[in-house]
């Protein structure tokens, strides 16, 4: 057994193409090392979902859970500008914030997603809306940042080229479950 | 989960030898030679795997006489198992909303368009 085995290859680049086949389908895959995409198209057309992605009167009624309550503290949608929301359940009082690194109207935003729960853990989002007769193809990219990559400390890893995708990991989790079972 | 805990452990999945080690090691405890085995790399560049590995919690050394025994520390890759799986109900949940709620402005502009 070779340590660059390459028969993830092909699902990698299977999951590249992967589209939703409807409105309302949520497609969810793990296409390379610490990057997960979700797509979905929406029945609306580009410019009315980029408006509602940005403007902070329409945040809180769409941005997660529907048991929890989402009031924006903070939206600055420039690059630089910060963002804050806090969303409130039986549970408690949970905040999230980051930065707006790009923001291309109507088709690209980048912000950073910082979760208050668990700080120093940075999230890059990528949210790119393509126009599809109409409706609107919505793919995040979502990048998990870490602190030895911004480093430089796991260079040598990260250059290789030999990426394989998530789906060794996901076969390393089934035989830990297995032997826990 | 402190500070960066995740981050350790993600950068340390980052690695296609590091995560074959932990396939490895899943079926079972190994010296520091058996890890080595499979892979054609030194043993040093293993070791230096095996001390990112170690440093993220997802593995833990003993001795035994002279070998180093390696064993599969299951808790932190749970934890950022789990930590995608939130992130992803967060996201699907988000999703849903964004769809009824586009639904239901474009409604209200037909409406106000034909009143």
């Amino acid at each position: 057994m070779k340590a660059d085995e390459t028969e993830a290859g092909g699902k990698n680049s299977s999951a590249a193409t992967q589209m939703p086949d409807r409105v309302g389908e949520t497609i969810f895959y793990l296409p390379s090392d610490l990057e997960v995409v979700m797509k979905r198209i929406f029945d609306a057309p580009r410019e009315l979902v980029f408006k509602v992605y940005t403007d902070p009167q329409h945040i809180p009624n769409w941005w997660g859970p529907r048991s929890l309550t989402t009031r924006v503290d903070r939206m600055d949608v420039r690059p630089g500008g910060a963002w804050r929301y806090v969303q409130s359940g039986e549970d408690g009082t949970y905040g999230f914030h980051g930065e707006f690194l790009e923001v291309v109207p109507p088709e690209k935003l980048v912000y950073t997603f910082e979760f208050e729960g668990m700080p120093g853990h940075v999230v890059t989002e990528t949210v790119t809306l393509e126009d599809l007769d109409g409706k609107t193809l919505v793919t995040v990219v979502s990048r998990f940042d870490t602190k030895e990559e911004r480093d430089g400390m796991l260079s040598t890893g990260m250059e290789s080229g030999a990426r394989e995708s998530w789906d060794r990991f996901e076969e390393v989790l089934q035989k830990v479950r297995e032997g826990l079972s | 989960m402190s500070e960066d805990t995740l981050s350790t452990i993600f950068a340390a999945l980052a690695d296609p030898t590091r995560r074959k080690i932990l396939a490895l090691l899943a079926s079972g405890e190994k010296s520091v030679s058996e890890l080595a085995e499979p892979f054609d790399i030194s043993l040093p560049a293993i070791s230096r795997h095996l001390r990112v590995l170690e440093r993220a919690g997802l593995i833990e050394r003993r001795r035994e006489a002279q070998w180093r025994i390696l064993r599969l520390d299951a808790g932190p890759l749970k934890e950022a198992s789990d930590y995608i799986a939130a992130y992803r109900r967060f996201w699907e949940a988000s999703f849903d909303r964004l769809d009824e709620y586009l639904r239901e402005l474009q409604e209200r502009e037909d409406k106000h368009e034909s009143g």
